[in-house]
């Protein structure tokens, strides 16, 4: 029997299941997900795992939000307690008037019986004992009790439960059937032996239009399918790895051959992260669209590979989604702290193009247009994302296809240096900074240079003399205004009555809407920025020269962002200020306007103190 | 030198076949090995549209700048040409892969990649230019220095070589060849040859340093390794658009054919030797480094396993060559894949 409760909150809850890595609980928050997705309800999910294959701890949260803020929010309403282990911790997680579903069976410290909740006891492991044979099965089933007891306590449309269920484990009736029974024997426990204590509750809505739930890794796969890309070579990290297999998935389903099955494309699990970049390198040289995905430590050892497809002007496409360093750090954390080391990586004097998709339809569309960029400008490109775009859940609106044919740059045939009668791989013949290029097997006697990684002058001769080197440097360097002309521009969100700017990019997109809203209800409007590239392009500089005071919030210890921004903007330096977070979960919206309000506060103590 | 009119099949005179003059010191066994790579080129009548010539850092790492001018070049990073290459070859398969690397290079910080290339049996002909130390870098001992082989300071190297033949041949390396700079009647064929091989074709060459390693107790000195150069058989090559002709006497001859139609024709010296037994060349090798000799020629052999590109699978059009249409999926792919994640 369910009692009436006094206050309902619809549409707005954190939900959190703590389970044990392996045990399979991944099928369950994804049917929830996808239930709650599914009756037109904006949501988000987030794993939070351990570097682990089986046995330690692993959060899943699903915010459900009817304004659309489904970035992360610290504070929890509703705990799915499956985890003995950080039980206690867990306990104390949830916010007064939240829930906590956990097993019946065990033995509760009176220390964490917690007055201010509604508690759930549900039998879990007896329920299955009891309906489950297999006793390898039950582990994995016990999820299956815990989605029923979730959908009945908050109200979760019986179809689309069902039509959720169904897809997760596609096709294979048997195993729906057996999920099914302990979705049905979690619903029907609460039905039968709880009283519904606490306010939240879901109802259909109409927010999510005609969104996809997809990850940023698979969307950036995508991205690379769609851009043309035939040569892949990685090597595994979390949390790249699972953008290369799914772009190999990808290819595999939509490159063959059809006529002989064969492959249009080439994988390579390489022996490292040097020599996937190689390849890559390799391929690029040859005239292949090419591409390598990583995380931090990748990246390091890539470094030397970077400076030669730069110095040498060699197109390649490298995805990095960062995770928590230095060195191993926290593997399956989130972090924006490679942002300084990319764009400069590899000795000597380099800046790269870098792409920070904020959104996984950018994961998509910078996906593919960054081999137009690659190849257009002859270097290498990064796509900087990070765990938590990568490996999350998000909602999108569907991907858009691309709007013009690939741009495969400057590449000159036999006939064409027959026409032009000679060809010089370095020269600038149309000012943009950017030569042209030969591919090798190009059957002319002209076409042929020498790429090399040491000097070189316009017709790619060694050279050690001075004014050779500074003329390519200084080519280099235009090269790089030519990059700000064909980069996506940052995005800016105004507000005619913003006393501040907001800068920030990539993920920390995620939780911007909530915090400015935030902001506005402490009397702080603010005008927002978002970076999309480097190098920055004009609207970045115009964008701080609006503002007295201009925060950067980002992932990273250092202020990785605003350092570049203060490079790039010396005279702007001081306009800039900062928020950062790096415990390695996303930063949340509430983290973020507190920061902005407290150095507001103490910038008006300042200016009234003198 | 060919005489001034003397041309090969292609009509193209040894000439063709040059690259910009040498800048290694006089002597240096690498510049021997690039005439024998002209010299092979050249009569074989290769095309030098089809070759891209690949390499790391090191003296050895730039001669092709010293041949092949018609020819696309990479000079890559120290030690990772195997994986440049690699990439190079999978873009575009039509290419003809020809590597040259040192002792350092491959052995050394490049060993990595010189075992995960040999693994993937890419097609390419991969030469190292062997001369036991770090040439550019003054003279280091490299990883093939011989066990008790002395530096030019009188500095011993204690520590065990690495046979980069022998360990090839564990790797599966399906054409390995050792020779010396100095032979040209035996470097030439051999070259030829692993053109004609369809897969990683090794050639470890031991090219002295006159600079840093041909003095009295070096094992890679001109003297000592003539004095120890022992070869397994007297080889001929003759190319696909030749016909072989069976004129010798029974047991004295063994002739390898190669997938494209040529053949190498192995003459017996002083005793028998089967370059397809993979067991008795790793036998042969350490019986060698046990007699201090340097045993040359082709040493092991195997034409029946695939490259990589046949391995992945993949179309017979080069990659660079597909269409756009057929490398972007269509606006309806997308939309059914978009589909599928509602
Ligand atoms: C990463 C890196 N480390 C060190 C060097 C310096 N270096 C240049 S060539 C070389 C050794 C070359 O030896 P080898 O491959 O045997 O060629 P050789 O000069 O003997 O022909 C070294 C150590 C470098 N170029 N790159
Ligand atoms: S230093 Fe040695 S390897 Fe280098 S060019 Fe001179 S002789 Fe040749
Ligand atoms: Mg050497």
């Amino acid at each position: 029997m369910i009692e009436a409760v006094r206050r309902t909150v619809v549409n707005d809850m954190t939900i959190q299941v703590a389970t044990v890595n392996g045990s399979g609980s991944q099928s369950a928050n994804n049917i929830l997900l996808k239930s709650f997705f599914r009756m037109g309800i904006p949501v988000g999910g987030k794993n939070l795992f351990p570097s682990n294959i089986q046995g330690l701890p692993t959060w899943y949260t699903i915010r459900v939000n009817h304004r659309g803020y489904v970035g992360r929010k610290a504070q929890l309403d509703f705990l799915v307690a499956m985890n003995p282990n950080t039980a206690k911790e867990d306990y104390h997680q949830v916010v007064p008037g939240g829930v906590i579903i956990c097993d019946s069976e065990w033995t509760i410290d009176p220390a964490d019986r917690r007055d201010d909740v509604a508690w759930y006891p549900v039998p879990f492991a007896q329920l299955c004992k009891d309906n489950v044979e297999n006793a390898k099965l039950r582990r994995l089933l016990t999820n299956m009790i815990y989605v029923g007891v979730v959908a009945e306590l908050l109200g979760i449309d019986n179809e689309i439960l069902d039509a959720a269920l169904r897809d997760q484990f596609a096709s294979k009736a048997k195993v729906v059937e057996s999920n099914r029974k302990m979705i049905e024997l979690g619903k029907d426990f609460v039905r039968k032996n709880l009283a519904k204590k606490d306010p939240f509750r879901v109802e259909k809505m109409n927010a999510n239009g005609n969104k996809i739930l997809i990850d940023g890794n698979s969307a950036s796969a995508l991205g690379c399918v769609f851009g043309g890309c035939t040569v892949v070579a990685w090597y595994p990290i979390t949390p790249s790895s699972s953008l290369p297999e799914s772009v190999i998935d990808f290819l595999n389903q939509h490159r063959k051959d059809e006529a002989t099955g064969k492959n249009r494309f080439a994988v390579v699990q390489a022996e490292d992260e040097i020599a996937a970049l190689g390849m890559v390198i390799g391929a690029g040289w040859a005239g292949a669209r090419a591409m390598t995905s990583t995380s931090g430590p990748g990246i390091s050892l890539m470094s030397e590979f970077v400076g030669l497809g730069y110095f040498a002007e060699i197109p390649a496409v490298i995805f990095d989604v960062q995770r928590v360093g230095p060195s191993t750090g926290l593997p399956t954390r989130t972090a924006q702290g490679d942002v300084l080391k990319v764009v400069t990586l590899s000795h000597g004097d380099t800046k790269h193009v870098a792409l920070f998709p904020g959104s996984v339809q950018e994961c998509f569309e910078m996906g593919w247009r960054a081999f137009d960029l690659a190849d257009r400008l002859q270097t290498p490109v990064f796509v900087l994302t990070d765990l938590d775009l990568g490996m999350n859940n998000w909602m999108a609106d569907p991907f858009e296809y691309p709007d013009k044919p690939l741009d495969r740059g400057k590449v000159l045939d036999a006939d064409a240096i027959k026409r032009l009668g000679k060809f010089e791989r370095y020269r600038d013949v149309d000012g943009d900074a950017v030569g042209w290029r030969t591919l090798p097997g190009t059957r002319h006697p002209a076409a042929a240079y020498f790429t090399r990684g040491s000097g070189h002058n316009e017709k790619a001769l060694y050279t050690e003399r001075g004014d050779d080197y500074v003329h390519l440097m200084d080519r280099l360097a235009r090269k790089h205004q030519t990059a700000a002309q064909l980069v996506p521009a940052p995005v800016e969100s105004s507000d005619s009555g913003a006393q501040i700017g907001v800068i920030a990019y990539g993920s920390t997109d995620s939780p911007m809407a909530e915090c400015r809203d935030q902001l506005r209800e402490k009397g702080i409007r603010s005008s927002y920025l978002r970076i999309r590239a480097f190098p920055f392009t004009r609207a970045v500089r115009a964008f701080i020269e609006k503002f007295e005071r201009i925060y950067v919030i980002e992932q990273n210890r250092d202020g990785q962002m605003l350092a570049l921004l203060r490079i790039e903007y010396p005279e702007l330096a001081t306009r800039l200020r900062s928020v950062r977070h790096y415990d390695g979960l996303p930063i949340d919206a509430r983290f973020m306007s507190d920061h902005v309000i407290e150095q507001e506060h103490s910038s008006k103590k300042e200016l009234i103190h003198g | 030198m060919a005489e001034v009119g003397t041309v090969n099949r292609l009509g193209f005179n040894r000439q063709e076949y040059t690259g910009s003059p040498s800048t290694l010191c006089n002597g240096c066994g690498h510049d021997s090995i690039t005439n024998h790579i002209i010299t092979a080129l050249y009569e074989i009548g290769a095309d030098p549209y089809t070759f891209a010539k690949m390499s790391g850092i090191g003296c050895s790492s730039k001669t092709p700048a010293y041949f092949l001018s018609k020819s696309h070049g990479f000079n890559a990073v120290h030690g990772r040409m195997p994986s440049v290459s690699t990439g190079a070859k999978l873009a575009n398969h039509e290419l003809t892969m020809l590597a040259v690397s040192g002792d350092g290079d491959t052995a050394s910080i490049g060993i990595g990649q010189f075992c995960h290339l040999i693994r993937r049996n890419v097609r390419m002909i991969y030469v190292i230019e062997n001369n036991g130390v770090y040439g550019l870098t003054k003279g280091q001992f490299s990883a093939t220095a011989d066990t008790g082989s002395k530096q030019k300071d009188g500095t011993i190297n204690e520590l065990e070589t690495i046979d980069c033949c022998e360990l090839a041949i564990t790797l599966g390396c399906t054409f390995v060849a050792r020779s010396f700079s100095g032979d040209k009647k035996q470097m030439v064929p051999l070259l030829k040859a692993a053109m004609s091989h369809d897969g990683t074709a090794l050639l470890d060459v031991i090219s002295p340093c006159v600079t840093f390693n041909d003095h009295e107790g070096s094992s890679k000195s001109y003297a000592h390794v003539r004095e120890t150069d022992t070869p397994l058989h007297e080889i001929g090559y003759v190319p696909s658009y030749e016909e072989t002709v069976a004129d010798y006497a029974e047991g004295s001859e063994t002739d390898i054919r190669f997938p494209d139609g040529s053949t190498i024709r192995l003459k017996k010296l002083d005793h028998d030797y089967n370059p397809k037994n993979k067991v008795e060349a790793v036998a042969m090798l350490e019986e060698s480094r046990k007699k201090g000799i340097l045993t040359t020629g082709l040493i092991f052999v195997d034409t029946a396993r695939k490259d990589f590109n046949a391995t992945l699978h993949m179309v017979d059009t080069p990659l660079i060559r597909l269409s756009d249409a057929e490398l972007r999926p269509s606006r309806e792919t997308l939309s059914r894949i978009v589909e599928s994640y509602r």
